[in-house]
């Protein structure tokens, strides 16, 4: 059921995504940056708590759940350690996938070349 | 003269004829499967994590590290791009999609150093993402102290 769940709002979340890249010419990158602003500012207002609880990692996986988790890292960090966790907060939440992303992709772009394009 | 016209004319029907002709119903329909197949990956690490006894909130970071991984991984080894040409954003959006963002144009620019080739390329597209996600997150942070305060 939890499989359903996370194919449902995952791809939801995808085809969103597609529809903005056919209809309004927006690039790749350009939807990786909105998604994660928007998901900083739903996870900031507290509605995208409420599709992890339904997704799970359908919501958790999309580029807006990083988004979410700085968001929250920020306002967790607030509770704790005042003003100063608003800086702090966003990158400790995220810190495991951030360095993974530096190191995993540093190595297998030493290790791998691009394939000649056919 | 004519005679190029005509020609012109018959190249353009014949380009017309190879050129792919992406639905937007079929777009959105391979982004839709792909992505939810991605999400489900994710689910089954998640559904690992939380078994071993961690909460969801405690997986979702080794589930993002596993995926970013994943990701990177195949793009190395090139199935990334065979899956990202159908997919689109449903390949794009998922966090294995940033992984992707780094490693392509790391190893595209390889040629052009370690440094300013593989490692500087690596935050084309993480970069602005990191950026504005940090960014984002700082002013939610600000407001939230200051509303709460």
């Amino acid at each position: 059921m939890d499989y359903l769940r996370a194919f449902l709002v995952g791809g939801i979340i995808c085809v969103i995504a597609q529809i903005l890249m056919d209809k309004t010419k927006l690039t790749p990158a350009r939807i990786l940056v909105l998604y994660v602003t928007v998901g900083a500012i739903l996870g900031g207002i507290g509605i995208y708590k409420k599709i992890i609880d339904f997704g799970g990692a359908g919501a958790t996986v999309p580029l807006l759940g990083f988004g979410n988790s700085l968001a929250q890292g920020a306002i967790k960090a607030v509770k704790k350690d005042g003003i100063t966790g608003a800086f702090t907060g966003g990158l400790t939440a995220t810190a495991g996938g951030i360095a993974a992303a530096i190191f995993f992709g540093y190595l297998f772009s030493i290790i791998f070349n691009p394939r000649t394009k056919k | 003269m004519e005679k190029d016209i005509k020609k012109q004319q018959e190249y353009k029907d014949i380009a017309q004829k190879y050129e792919p002709k992406p639905t937007l119903l079929k777009n959105v329909l391979w982004a839709f499967v792909v992505g939810g197949l991605i999400c489900d990956v994710g689910q089954f690490f998640l559904n690992l994590f939380v078994k071993r006894g961690m909460t969801p909130e405690q997986a979702g970071t080794p589930v993002a590290i596993i995926m970013v991984f994943l990701g990177s991984f195949l793009t190395g080894i090139g199935i990334y791009d065979d899956i990202g040409r159908f997919a689109g954003a449903g390949s794009v959006v998922p966090i294995t999609g940033f992984a992707n963002s780094i490693v392509s144009p790391a190893m595209e620019f390889k040629r052009e150093g370690f440094v300013f080739g593989v490692a500087s390329r690596m935050f084309n597209i993480a970069g602005p993402v990191i950026v504005y996600g940090v960014g984002t997150s700082i002013i939610v942070g600000l407001i939230y102290y200051f509303l709460k305060g």
